[in-house]
């Protein structure tokens, strides 16, 4: 019988939360690496049990651990992000150049085919990968060397390079985003990188067509429609047909068109997720309504999803790599929350449940589907 | 020269220590030998007492020895010499800071 395993990241450990196919009963373990904060965990595709940790600390700087069975046991691989060559320069706050430094991996990303190979999103912005299972980390440098790369700066959360997104059709192309930099993408495996932000619009950036700057805050793909990218910036929900080549505002009848995450339905590659936020000053839920919104249009039009979501005095965030999507028949959405809660709906999002109520905050979830 | 060393306990857990460290670290016993030694002997700890192009002490860990505070010698100063003879640890401790 088919299982989900939830990998959560917090601000205080990782939990790995368990259920059959039914996804009804949960078994909950951890907390695993208690005290740490745990950016992003993520399975590999052609090796479930092969798992990948971000763990991080104020005090004691990047751990990055792998589990080889499932989450049951762990072991610390390579933590060294040396920026290849010297690291150069970017736009600080107040516009003044300052160096690159590296300070902890945000996002990693297992290859589609091999266990061994990963790559890590890191702040300050840069693209690593290891080919040996995460005991070593080569920069991808031909994105930071970009010619923009002396003009990206941080977004308030850091210059971290937060998504990365593999294209299962083509090998050499993937997309990264960067706050605040914006979108980029490769169609050469890494070499040489392609801002991709036209049709974004911030208020901030005076020129329609500015290369970069722009803060995305995430992007989703469906693997059978590649080229289609859905994509949750600081304010607006915008998609792209043509691979990021242009992007256009589907933000619709949104509440608000701020927010963190967005994914996309595991089955029907037009539905898309959000969690409107209410907006940059206020981090939590309009109204202290909790609601994901579905479009079921490739947005535009969005219907708010509330049946088992608190709907009064919410006031939580659910931060960008927060949502995930199992692939059994009936589409189970998961998401957790910056006070500690993990909702999961087993019906593609029509009703919740939450399979834990009192974690740390949540930083990231991540949804295996197990056979 | 056996030297002791006392971590903090997220580093003895990453390290699956129990106690203190007992290293054996040839004269001159400095920072840096000692640090060296840890990282040779626990190669999961390189990077999370200094960084790992730098070497710069991590901002919000401090060194102390003897009741002095070492954060700021010289990695290359020689360490006092009860904890070169094995008397007294070298306390790597992290700052009271953050939430």
């Amino acid at each position: 019988m088919s299982k989900v395993r939830l990998l959560v990241g917090t601000k205080k450990g990782a939990f790995v939360l368990t259920s059959d196919g039914k996804r009804e009963n949960w078994e909950v373990s951890g907390p695993h690496f208690a005290g740490w904060e745990l950016y992003h965990l993520k399975g590999s595709p052609a090796d479930p049990n092969r798992i990948y940790a971000s763990q991080t600390s104020g005090w004691f700087g990047q751990v990055v651990q792998r589990s080889d069975d499932g989450g049951a046991t762990w072991n610390p691989v390579g933590n060294k992000f040396a920026y290849d060559g010297v690291p150069g320069t970017h736009q600080w706050y107040d516009g003044t150049p300052h160096p690159w430094e590296f300070k902890r991996a945000w996002h990693l990303e297992p290859s589609l085919t091999d266990p061994d190979t990963v790559y890590a999103g890191v702040e300050d912005a840069a693209l690593f990968r290891s080919t040996d299972g995460g005991q070593n980390w080569e920069e991808l440098s031909g994105l930071r060397k970009h010619g923009s790369g002396p003009h990206w700066a941080p977004g308030a959360g850091g210059m971290c390079l937060h998504t990365v997104i593999l294209d299962p059709s083509n090998a050499k192309r993937m997309y990264i985003a960067i706050s605040a930099a914006g979108a980029f993408r490769t169609d050469d495996g890494g070499a040489t990188w392609k801002p991709i932000n036209q049709g974004l619009r911030s208020e901030h950036i005076p020129d329609p067509k500015a290369e970069v700057g722009h803060c995305v805050h995430h992007i989703a793909m469906h693997p059978s429609r590649p080229s289609t990218l859905f994509m949750q910036k600081h304010w607006d929900v915008m998609r792209s047909d043509n691979a990021g080549d242009l992007w256009t505002e589907v933000s619709g009848n949104l509440p608000t068109d701020f927010g963190f995450v967005i994914d996309v339905h595991a089955h029907e590659p037009e539905t898309v997720y959000v969690v409107p936020i209410k907006s940059d000053g206020e981090h939590y839920p309009p109204d202290g309504k909790l609601r994901v919104y579905r479009s079921r249009s490739g947005g535009n039009e969005w219907e708010p999803l509330t049946k088992g979501l608190p709907q009064e005095n919410c006031f939580v965030n659910v931060l960008r790599d927060a949502m995930s999507v199992d692939t059994l028949d009936s589409c189970g959405v998961y998401f957790g929350t910056t006070g500690g809660q993990v909702y999961a709906s087993r019906d593609a999002g029509d009703s919740w449940t939450p399979i834990v109520r009192d974690l740390p905050a949540v930083l990231s979830v991540e949804a295996q589907t197990l056979a | 020269m056996t030297i002791r060393v006392l971590l903090p306990a997220h580093l003895r857990a990453l390290a699956r220590l129990e106690g203190e460290v007992r290293l054996e670290v040839e004269e001159p016993v400095t920072l840096r030998s000692v640090l060296s030694a840890l990282e040779s002997a626990y190669p999961m700890l390189a990077g999370t007492i200094r960084d790992h192009v730098t070497q710069q002490r991590r901002a919000f860990l401090r060194f102390f020895a003897c009741e002095r505070d070492l954060s700021h010698e010289s990695p290359d100063a020689a360490l006092p010499e009860k904890v070169v003879q094995g008397k007294e640890p070298l306390l790597v401790i992290g700052a009271v800071a953050g939430g």
